[in-house]
C-alpha cells in the first residue's frame, strides 16, 4: 500500500493516456485501476532472449505488468549450414520468458509483424480464461491485440500460439514460458537459465544438405506435414537450434553454485526425459506445480508442460543436457552443455587409472 | 450480357489498359467440405454452376475501380468500410508506386471494398462453398484434395513465399476449369466468411467450437489434414470486414446465366 506513491499513480495515469491514444482495441478503460478501483503501479516488462531470464522480482506488492510480444516469421539457422522458416514470439525459439509475481495483472500486447503470412494468437497456461488468452488475441498481420489477466497461481507455465493449424504453429517454434513467482519470491541462486525442447519436422532428414532454394544461399528446410502427423521428427532441439547451448553458447556455472533451470517442452508431440549427464537434480518442481521432488536423475516434461530444476554444481567439467530418450540427443540434436569452472574436487570425483586390463591378475582380489 | 455491358462501361471510362476480366464456367457439383458440419461430421455441399474469375483482381484493376469510384479511394473511403491498412502499400490514393505491380494481385482491401469492386463488374464475391469447391481442383482433377503430394506442394509454396508482397499471378498451371492461383498466392475474401466460421470472439463462450481456441479449432474441421485451407480459414476468421491485410485479396464470381 505504502508503495503506491504519487509517482506510481502518475505513471499509471500517463500510461492510461498513452494507451487511450493508441485507439480502439486498447485496454485504456481498464488500465488505471483494477476491479477494486485501486490503482496498480504499471511496470513495463523487460524481456531478454533465451537462455537468459529476466531479473528476479523484489516487489512485495502487485503491479500491472505490461508485456509486449511480437509474432514474427523468421528464416534462421536450425542446424549448422541449414535454415528453417521459424514462426516465433519476438524472433526467438522459444519466445522470451515472461516473469511476473502472483497477484500481478498482466497486460499482454500481442503484435503481429506486418510481413507475417499467418494470423497468430497466444494461449498462456498461466491464464484462467477462454483459450488462455487465445480467444482475445487472434491477430492478423500488421495488427495488435491486447488483453489482461490476473496471474493467480505461482508456477512455471508454457505459452504458445493457438491459431489453426495449431500443431504447425507450434512445430514451427511458437512457444515460450511465463514464470509466476510466489508472493515471497524465489530464493536467490547463482544462475538462472531458460531452456525449451521442441520437435521439428523437416522434409529432408537430420543434417541433410542436399538441396538449396534460390532465395536462400543456405539450404532452407521445409516443414513436413506427414512427418508431423506420424510424430516422427527430424530434429529434437533445445531452444530451437542445434548447438544453441553448445560451445560459445553453453550455460555456465562455478563449482559450488546453485543453478536454477526453467525447462519446458513446446512439443508439439514429444515428451522430454530431461537429464543432465553427470548431475543429479537436487530439487524438481514437479510439472511446474508446488510438489518438490529431490535427488532426481531424469524428469519428465510433457509437451505444454514445464519444470523448475535446481542443482548444485559440485564438480568442474562439462555436463550435457539431454533428452534421455537418447536417440534424440545423439541423432536429432537434443544436446546442450553446462560448463562448470573451478578447482577439481578429487574427494567428490577423480579418475584413478586406466590402461591395459589387468587380466593376468585375475583372482588377485 | 453482363460482360458485354461491363466491357462497354470500361470503354466509356477510358481504361483501355485493363481488358475485361476473364471468367470461366464451373459446372454444378457436390463435394465434401473440409469444414465440419455442426455435429462434427462431414458436410456434403452442392454448388450450382457459376462463373469464376480466372485470376484474382489486380492492383491495376483496382486502381481503375477507385478512379471510377472515388468514394473507395484511400483517404476518402468511410472508415466503417475500410480501416487504416486499406491499400496501405500503394504510394498514393491513385498511385501504385514502384513496388506495387499493376499486374500483381491487389491486397490490403477490405471485404466491403472487394464486394464493391465485384459489384462494379456485374459480379459478386464467391461463397465459401464455391471457393472451396473450385480450389479442390488441380490441373488434371476436379477434386485433388486426397493427394498428399498436392497438399504438400501447396503448403510449401505458401511457406516459401516470404516477404512483404504476394507473388506474381500465373506462375502455376491453370486448374481443370482454367482458374489460376486459387491456393498458393493469397487468402481470398469470400462473401459469407464472417457467418461461416466459428467466432474468434470470446463474447459468446460455449456457443460452439471457436477457431481461436486451441482445441476448438480441431472441432471446426472435418478434414484436418488440409493445412493450407485451415490457415486460410484462420486468416479470414481473424479479420473484421473493414480490415485489410497484406496477403488478403479476392476474385469475383457470377451466377450462371447472367
Amino acid at each position: 500500500m505504502k508503495h503506491h506513491s504519487v509517482a506510481a499513480a502518475a505513471l499509471t495515469l500517463l500510461f492510461a493516456t498513452a494507451t487511450a491514444a493508441a485507439g480502439p482495441g486498447s485496454l485504456s478503460a481498464y488500465s488505471a485501476s483494477g476491479k477494486s478501483g485501486q490503482a496498480l503501479p504499471v511496470i513495463k516488462e523487460t524481456l531478454v532472449a533465451p537462455p537468459d531470464v529476466p531479473a528476479a522480482i523484489h516487489r512485495d506488492y502487485p503491479a500491472r505488468v505490461v508485456v509486449q510480444l511480437e509474432t514474427k516469421e523468421v528464416v534462421k539457422k536450425i542446424a549448422s549450414g541449414l535454415n528453417y522458416d521459424f514462426w516465433t514470439f519476438n524472433g526467438t525459439v522459444p519466445g522470451p520468458l515472461i516473469r511476473v509475481r502472483e497477484g500481478d495483472t498482466v497486460e499482454l500486447h500481442l503484435r503481429n509483424d506486418p510481413s507475417s503470412h499467418m494470423t497468430h494468437n497466444i494461449d498462456l497456461h498461466a491464464v484462467m480464461g477462454p483459450g488462455g488468452g487465445a480467444a482475445a488475441t487472434m491477430t492478423p498481420p500488421g495488427q495488435e491485440s491486447v488483453f489482461a489477466f490476473k496471474a493467480m497461481r505461482a508456477g512455471i507455465y508454457v505459452y504458445h500460439c493457438a491459431t489453426p493449424p495449431v500443431p504447425m504453429h507450434i512445430a514451427n517454434g511458437m512457444y515460450g514460458m511465463i514464470l509466476v513467482e510466489p508472493p515471497q519470491g524465489l530464493p536467490p541462486v547463482a544462475h538462472e537459465y531458460y531452456v525449451m525442447q521442441g520437435d521439428f519436422y523437416t522434409t529432408t532428414g537430420y543434417k541433410y544438405t542436399g538441396y538449396t532454394t534460390g532465395a536462400h544461399p543456405t539450404p532452407l528446410l521445409a516443414f513436413d506435414l506427414q512427418k508431423m502427423l506420424k510424430e516422427q521428427p527430424t530434429y529434437v532441439l533445445f531452444n530451437g537450434q542445434e548447438g544453441s547451448l553448445i560451445g560459445d553458447h553453453a550455460l555456465h556455472a562455478k563449482v559450488g553454485d546453485t543453478v536454477r533451470l526453467f525447462v519446458g517442452d513446446g512439443g508439439p508431440n514429444l515428451t522430454s526425459s530431461f537429464h543432465i549427464i553427470g548431475q543429479i537434480f537436487d530439487d524438481v518442481q514437479v510439472e511446474g506445480g508446488t510438489l518438490v521432488n529431490h535427488n532426481v536423475q531424469t524428469t519428465l516434461i510433457p509437451p505444454g508442460g514445464a519444470v523448475t530444476v535446481e542443482l548444485k554444481t559440485l564438480v568442474p567439467g562439462t555436463f550435457l543436457l539431454v533428452d534421455h530418450a537418447i536417440t534424440r540427443a545423439f541423432m536429432k540434436g537434443a544436446l546442450g552443455q553446462l560448463v562448470v569452472s573451478g578447482e577439481p574436487q578429487p574427494e567428490l570425483y577423480h579418475k584413478v587409472s586406466s590402461g591395459p586390463a589387468p587380466a593376468d591378475k585375475a583372482g588377485a582380489f | 450480357m453482363g460482360r458485354i455491358a461491363f466491357a462497354m462501361l470500361l470503354a466509356l471510362l477510358g481504361s483501355p489498359a485493363y481488358a475485361v476480366a476473364r471468367y470461366v464456367k464451373l459446372p454444378a457439383g457436390t463435394f465434401i467440405s473440409a469444414l465440419a458440419a455442426p455435429n462434427g461430421g462431414p458436410q456434403r455441399v452442392h454448388v450450382a454452376a457459376f462463373w469464376m474469375r480466372v485470376e484474382p483482381a489486380t492492383n491495376g484493376e483496382f486502381l481503375a475501380f477507385v478512379r471510377a469510384h472515388p468514394r473507395w479511394q484511400r483517404g476518402r473511403v468511410l472508415p466503417l468500410f475500410a480501416g487504416p491498412h486499406y491499400l496501405a502499400a500503394w504510394r498514393g490514393p491513385l498511385t501504385l508506386g514502384r513496388e506495387v505491380r499493376a499486374d500483381g494481385p491487389v491486397t490490403q482491401v477490405s471485404w466491403f471494398a472487394a464486394r464493391a469492386f465485384c459489384a462494379g463488374e456485374g459480379a459478386r464475391l464467391p461463397t465459401w462453398d464455391e471457393w472451396e469447391y473450385a480450389a479442390a481442383a488441380d490441373a488434371t482433377r476436379r477434386d485433388a484434395r486426397r493427394d498428399p503430394a498436392r497438399n504438400a506442394a501447396i503448403l510449401a509454396a505458401i511457406q516459401a513465399s516470404t516477404g512483404s508482397y504476394p507473388g506474381a499471378i500465373g506462375r502455376h498451371r491453370a486448374d481443370v476449369y482454367g482458374v489460376r492461383d486459387l491456393n498458393r498466392l493469397l487468402w481470398e475474401w469470400t462473401d459469407d466468411y464472417a457467418a461461416m466460421f466459428p467466432s474468434a470472439d470470446s463474447r459468446n463462450p460455449g456457443t460452439g467450437p471457436s477457431l481461436a481456441l486451441c482445441g476448438g479449432s480441431a472441432l471446426a474441421f472435418f478434414d484436418r489434414t488440409q493445412y493450407a485451407l485451415i490457415m486460410r480459414v484462420a486468416a479470414l476468421a481473424a479479420l473484421r470486414p473493414s480490415e485489410a491485410a497484406p496477403r488478403v485479396g479476392f476474385r469475383c464470381v457470377r451466377n450462371d446465366g447472367e
